[in-house]
């Protein structure tokens, strides 16, 4: 288990380098001049030139990029151009904001999703089986961008209901935070809710026919007990897998869901810094982003074990002992 | 002799798949008395399986179901039963083991959640006393250093000590009667042997009946008292292992007597086999279900199906000559036609 942590933490290096590169390499090639752009079309040539100097765009590229790394080694993200403040101050004011997002819409997926495949297994070729599944057929396919205006539009706008856009802070109370926090994560979790019904449905299904749930019946237990303690563990490895990306996909910030609600988040962090050709801030949460992606699959590996006592985590991280 | 602890009479299984309906069980009847063994015996597919199964009605439904009969075990028609009350006969007065003990434990548990967890299910005890029970039975069926055994998980033990492990389970609550379904077919050779052993030794130490099933007649003369033969759904032959073993009847029963391979085996004479396959039982059956292959069948075998008869007490055959005053003679090469080696 130790070996196997700190292989995969070591591993951790060549993969955060070349996501490193590619991120240099594909902010220096978007269309537009960063210091045109900032400066805005009243910008004289020499203040644009002044500027780009100032930001270090005239140098050569090689230089720029290994200042670039030898920043990144150092944590020191820079400045973000736009918003004139330390990058990793505006990555921790709006981190929280995404977990909480994430979090929320990751909750309701699994209590909705999980059970409601577990459900369509157990009453499998039924009406309840072809309504879970064409639902979350329905589910994943949902376009969010459409999804999310309907929601605002019914439940803000006709209703009154929920606020549209915003989020609520608890000083204002509890209650006006969850309000702001629900129709976004509803939003949030219809995909994710919709891809745990069919995993776990399909799951389910396998290991419902195994021998050892015809063993847990012959030993005089309840159904209940049969399908949520002796089916249920087993089918969890894929279910675990899809958790896994769908949650560092939602921390990554939701793009969509973020920018239609104004969720000061991630993801609308992204979207302003890309409009802005703020590059210094877009280059910094991708990278930011990709380090969440990675350490939560090293978590999914690690829950892999604890679910599976099969898994031998040791020889699985690929080579020697 | 005493009440039989478990009797069933005629009972029917069928299995539907669309429109197709097979009748995968047809009027078998037996009886079974106190700490006594019965073998069930038959090629795959002869529904010898689907009859132990269904005593504890663990019959898929959809899309198995029993469709008629009796099964009684101690006085209760297990048939008529709620849920509940099958629940806690299963696993408790009667257990259950399976065929692959690789697939047939639970591979995320370990193997003292798995024991711990039946005798709970049936036993008002605490965890602690549950765990020292486990031990006991893991002891019992023969596991070395139990106390370590018990945290440890199915992947973690061999193919013998797997099956042993569910013999604990299934014994675990001290049941009237142990169904074992090929509990020795997915072992080694050396292996089932020694699990054989211990089930005769814990069957005298534990009073407890056996129904084994098997396609292994071997198995049956070592552990059983009784034996049923079945064919196509049927009982085509039933009666005690000795008088089986010297006076078998029913051609099928020959059949799978020159099948078996024996010690003293020619090894320059081709091994004996059944021509054929079973029929096929989503489509009435007329005459004699092993007539197709039957090196002694005549006229009237495709017309009439016989019935299970007892020419002599407490021997049943069902064969249109055996049970009448023509026997057959048993001719020693019926089942070697040369075609195979």
């Amino acid at each position: 288990m130790k070996g196997f942590l700190y292989k995969r933490i070591l591993q951790l290096i060549p993969t955060l380098l070349i996501v490193a590169i590619i991120v240099f390499f594909i902010t220096r090639m978007l269309p537009g001049d960063p210091a045109a752009v900032m400066l805005g079309p009243q910008a004289s040539a020499e203040d644009i030139a002044a500027y780009s100097e100032k930001l270090g765009l005239n140098e050569p590229l090689h230089k720029q990029f290994f200042d670039y790394l030898i920043n990144l080694a150092t944590f020191d993200f820079g400045n973000s151009l736009t918003y004139n403040r330390p990058i990793m101050d505006l990555i921790i004011e709006r981190f929280p904001n995404t977990i909480i997002l994430a979090v929320s819409a990751l909750l309701l997926a699994v209590m909705i999703g999980v059970p409601a495949g577990i459900i369509a297994a157990r009453k499998q070729n039924t009406i309840i089986d072809y309504s879970v599944t064409t639902l979350s057929l329905i589910g994943v396919s949902m376009p969010i961008f459409w999804l999310g205006v309907m929601l605002v539009l019914y439940f803000s706008v006709n209703l009154g209901w929920f606020p549209a856009t915003g989020m609520g802070s608890l000083e204002e109370g509890f209650g006006s935070f969850i309000r702001h926090l629900i129709l976004p994560s509803v939003a949030l979790a219809t995909i994710p809710t919709a891809e745990f019904a069919r995993i776990i449905r399909s799951s389910m299904l396998e290991t419902i026919s195994q021998d050892y749930i015809k063993t847990a019946r012959s030993k005089g237990l309840k159904e209940f007990k049969v399908i949520n303690k002796h089916a249920f563990k087993n089918a969890l490895t894929p279910l675990l897998t899809v958790i896994g990306l769908q949650f560092s996909g939602l921390l990554g910030g939701a793009v969509l869901t973020e920018t239609i609600f104004s969720w000061p988040g991630m993801g609308l962090l992204i979207v302003d810094a890309i409009e802005k050709r703020d590059f210094v801030v877009v280059q910094s949460t991708v990278i930011f982003i990709a380090v969440i992606y990675v350490v939560i699959n090293l978590i999914v590996d690690i829950l892999y074990k604890v679910v599976n006592p099969k898994v031998n985590l040791d020889s699985n991280s690929g080579g020697g002992k | 002799m005493s009440e039989p602890i478990l009797s069933v009479k005629d009972l029917q299984i069928e299995f539907k798949s669309g429109s197709i309906v097979t009748k995968a069980v047809n009027g078998v009847t037996f009886s079974l008395n106190e700490n006594e063994s019965l073998g069930i015996v038959g090629e795959s597919g002869s529904g010898k399986s689907v009859t132990a199964t269904s005593i504890l009605r663990l019959i898929p439904n959809p899309p198995g179901k029993i469709t008629g009969g009796e099964i009684i075990f101690k006085g209760k028609n297990l048939l008529t039963l709620s849920n509940r009350e099958i629940r806690e006969i299963r696993g408790n007065e009667i257990s259950m083991i399976f065929q692959d003990p690789s697939t047939s434990l639970n591979p995320v548990f370990t193997v003292g959640n798995q024991i711990i967890e039946s005798i709970r299910t049936h036993k008002a005890v605490s965890k602690k006393e549950a765990r020292e029970l486990a031990i006991k039975m893991l002891e019992l069926v023969g596991i070395p250093a139990p106390e370590k055994r018990i945290d440890m998980y199915p992947h973690e033990f061999s193919g013998g000590m797997r099956q042993r492990v569910m013999i604990a389970i299934a014994l675990s609550c001290d049941p009237k009667l142990l169904i074992a379904d090929e509990p020795t077919t997915a072992l080694d050779v050396t292996v089932q042997a020694q699990i054989l052993n211990l089930m005769k030794e814990l069957q005298a130490k534990l009073n407890m009946s056996i129904i084994m099933i098997t396609h292994d007649l071997g198995v049956v003369w070592e552990t059983c008292d009784k034996i049923i033969v079945m064919y196509a759904g049927r009982v085509v032959e039933s009666g005690t292992v000795a008088e089986l073993y010297k006076n078998s009847l029913h051609p099928y029963t020959w059949g799978l007597l020159d099948s078996q391979i024996t010690e003293s085996q020619n090894n320059l004479k081709p091994l004996a086999t059944i021509p054929g396959s079973p029929p096929d039982l989503s489509f009435e059956v007329k005459g004699c279900p092993f007539v197709e292959r039957c090196p002694y069948a005549q006229t009237v075998c495709f017309e009439k199906t016989p019935q299970l008869m007892e020419p002599t007490k407490g021997h049943a055959v069902a064969c249109h000559f055996q049970t009448s005053d023509q026997k057959l003679e048993r001719k020693e090469d019926a089942y070697f036609d040369g075609s195979t080696t």
